[in-house]
């Protein structure tokens, strides 16, 4: 569809205004929005919400002392501060070694869960098994007490003391 | 050199080949077909996997990222799936098979346009395809028609288990499945459905749908990214949280709280169109249809908010059994079109042929070469306007 307003680009907003039951409908680019005053917020990446995120925390400094945000991993190489540039990490270690950084950041993105719960490889070890097993029977045991379906917890509960004897 | 320049332009045209083979018909996701066709779209589920012992790909030298591709791509193409695989080599690709590979929604636009070795193993059938090396080693979907999250997510997982007996993926009990960005961590699952909802927008309720996706921590974007939302109505909703919350969750929550919300919601508005707004609707359908029937020159931002309100017309048609005098006239249509529509009338099949096979990077595929905007636009509307004038 063509803005309205310069005739040439492609209307990428689209202003709908009720005013006095009168109903008006105005498409326009973002540059002629811009200049109607019309903020136009354009779609902030994964990557740039991370970083931003990322920024909110408390810096490595005042966790760590200075040196630890430049302290390359010793697998990849990679960095706190390369991080907070990309969104993305250098290798699957990263986790393990930035784990205290990274933290408050998956607890953030992930509505403030920390640990795995579902699929797990079939060739894991015998512990981390039951590591997983054991957080997906707590999650199953918070659904059963959240639907107040007190006959499934118990036996959930039960399960979940045997696996931890 | 030369060898090299001849290997690299018989890679492109056999490339050329294998897309062409599909470029002309629409894809089984995107056949209007499947449980609740009138609303749901499709049905997607994506899984991200990475290799132990490798590191993530922004980390990863050009020879790593090769062995990463060489490796998954054996695995890929070794599996038994029931269907036909090819693979592209994305890379090498030209700009216009990558933008053709977008907008059949086969690999991503980051993984169109990234750098590096990387590639995509595609089902003939399009219900499965494998991006290799976009911004996790793998990235493999499962798509089908109308609301199917059950079904996309017991094949996906029967891939997964295959794909698993070759090849060790990092993993971490406390974490689950690592990723190169810690949003997908966990899970590393992405439930997605498409949703048309052309009468939330048409009574001025699409806050709504927003506001319910917001409350449900879902992502809303558009078919073809940013924008591409408000001229087609076609928004596809994902899960945001893929840590601490199982896959089977995330799907049962999908199919038994949202979908059934948001279609609840875009049904009430098509059901007040019918009864309070009637002339408003009519008014959408017929202008869309005039133009549609007579332009000469026609984007491809204005066909696909044009047949976004055919789409509508024919599914209140035969879904709600509406007759408004509009759609009446829609439905009595006969299509010139036989090898696709041997039935009299407009059916959403052709719609959404229209509408997939005139977006850019299709239109010239099929045509065998390269056009520019103008002639585009023309090739679009004459494409359209023979598909839907009557057959007299």
């Amino acid at each position: 569809m063509q803005c309205q307003i310069c005739k040439k680009k492609t209307a990428t907003i689209h202003l709908t205004e009720i005013a006095e039951g009168l109903r008006t409908e105005v498409h326009m680019c973002e540059h002629c929005a811009q200049e109607q005053g019309i903020a136009a917020k354009s779609q902030i990446s994964v990557n740039e919400l991370l970083s931003s995120l990322l920024a909110a925390q408390p810096t490595d400094d005042e966790l760590f002392g200075p040196s630890e945000h430049q302290t390359p991993c010793p697998h990849c190489g990679f960095t706190l501060d390369q991080f907070r540039k990309a969104g993305v990490l250098g290798c699957p270690y990263d986790y393990e070694i930035f784990e205290k950084s990274l933290l408050p950041l998956i607890e953030k993105a992930h509505d403030g869960k920390t640990s795995h719960c579902g699929k797990a490889p079939s060739r894991i070890s015998q512990p981390a098994k039951k590591q997983i097993e054991r957080s997906n029977l707590r999650r199953q045991l918070e659904a059963a007490v959240r639907n107040e379906d007190y006959e499934l917890a118990a036996k959930l509960r039960d399960k979940i003391k045997k696996y931890e004897s | 050199m030369l060898d090299a320049r001849y290997s690299s332009s018989i890679e492109q045209r056999d490339t050329r080949m294998k897309l062409t083979e599909i470029s002309n018909d629409i894809n089984e996701w995107f056949s209007g077909s499947g449980p609740l066709a009138d609303i749901v779209i499709s049905s997607r589920i994506r899984l991200a996997r990475n290799l132990a012992d490798h590191k993530f790909l922004s980390h990863c030298s050009t020879a790593e990222k090769s062995e990463i591709l060489e490796k998954l791509k054996d695995v890929l193409m070794s599996l038994e799936l029931g269907d036909k695989t090819f693979y592209v080599s994305v890379d090498k690709a030209s700009a216009l098979n990558r933008n053709f590979l977008v907008e059949r929604h086969l690999i991503s636009r980051d993984h169109a346009f990234s750098k590096g070795p990387r590639g995509v193993v595609i089902a003939r059938r399009e219900f499965f395809t494998a991006m290799i090396n976009e911004e996790d080693h793998l990235r493999m979907q499962v798509l089908k028609a109308g609301c199917q999250l059950s079904q996309c997510a017991k094949q996906i997982n029967h891939i997964d288990d295959m794909i698993e007996q070759k090849v060790d993926y990092a993993f971490s009990p406390r974490y689950g499945y690592l990723t190169a960005c810690p949003t997908n961590l966990g899970t590393a699952i992405r439930v997605s459905v498409m949703l048309h909802l052309p009468a939330l927008k048409m009574t001025g309720q699409t806050e709504k749908f927003f506001n319910a996706a917001r409350d449900m921590n879902l992502a809303v974007r558009g078919l073809f990214g940013e924008g591409t939302e408000a001229a087609s109505d076609l928004y596809q909703i994902s899960n945001q949280v893929t840590l601490g919350v199982s896959e089977s969750d995330i799907v049962s929550q999908f199919e038994n709280t949202i979908i059934p919300e948001i279609v609840e919601y875009e049904n009430t508005a098509r059901n007040q169109l019918l009864s309070t707004h009637m002339d408003t609707l009519d008014d959408k359908i017929s202008r869309a249809m005039a133009l549609l029937q007579n332009a000469h020159l026609i984007s491809s931002q204005e066909a696909l908010f044009l047949l976004s309100h055919l789409r509508l017309g024919v599914n209140m048609h035969e879904h709600m059994g509406a007759s408004t005098p509009a759609i009446k006239k829609l439905c009595s249509l006969s299509n010139t079109d036989s090898n696709i529509d041997e039935h009299r009338g407009l059916s959403i099949t052709t719609v959404n042929r229209l509408f997939m096979l005139t977006l850019p990077a299709h239109l010239q595929l099929n045509h065998g070469k390269q056009l520019d905007s103008a002639r585009r636009d023309a090739l679009r509307a004459k494409i359209i306007r023979s598909a839907l004038n009557q057959d007299t």
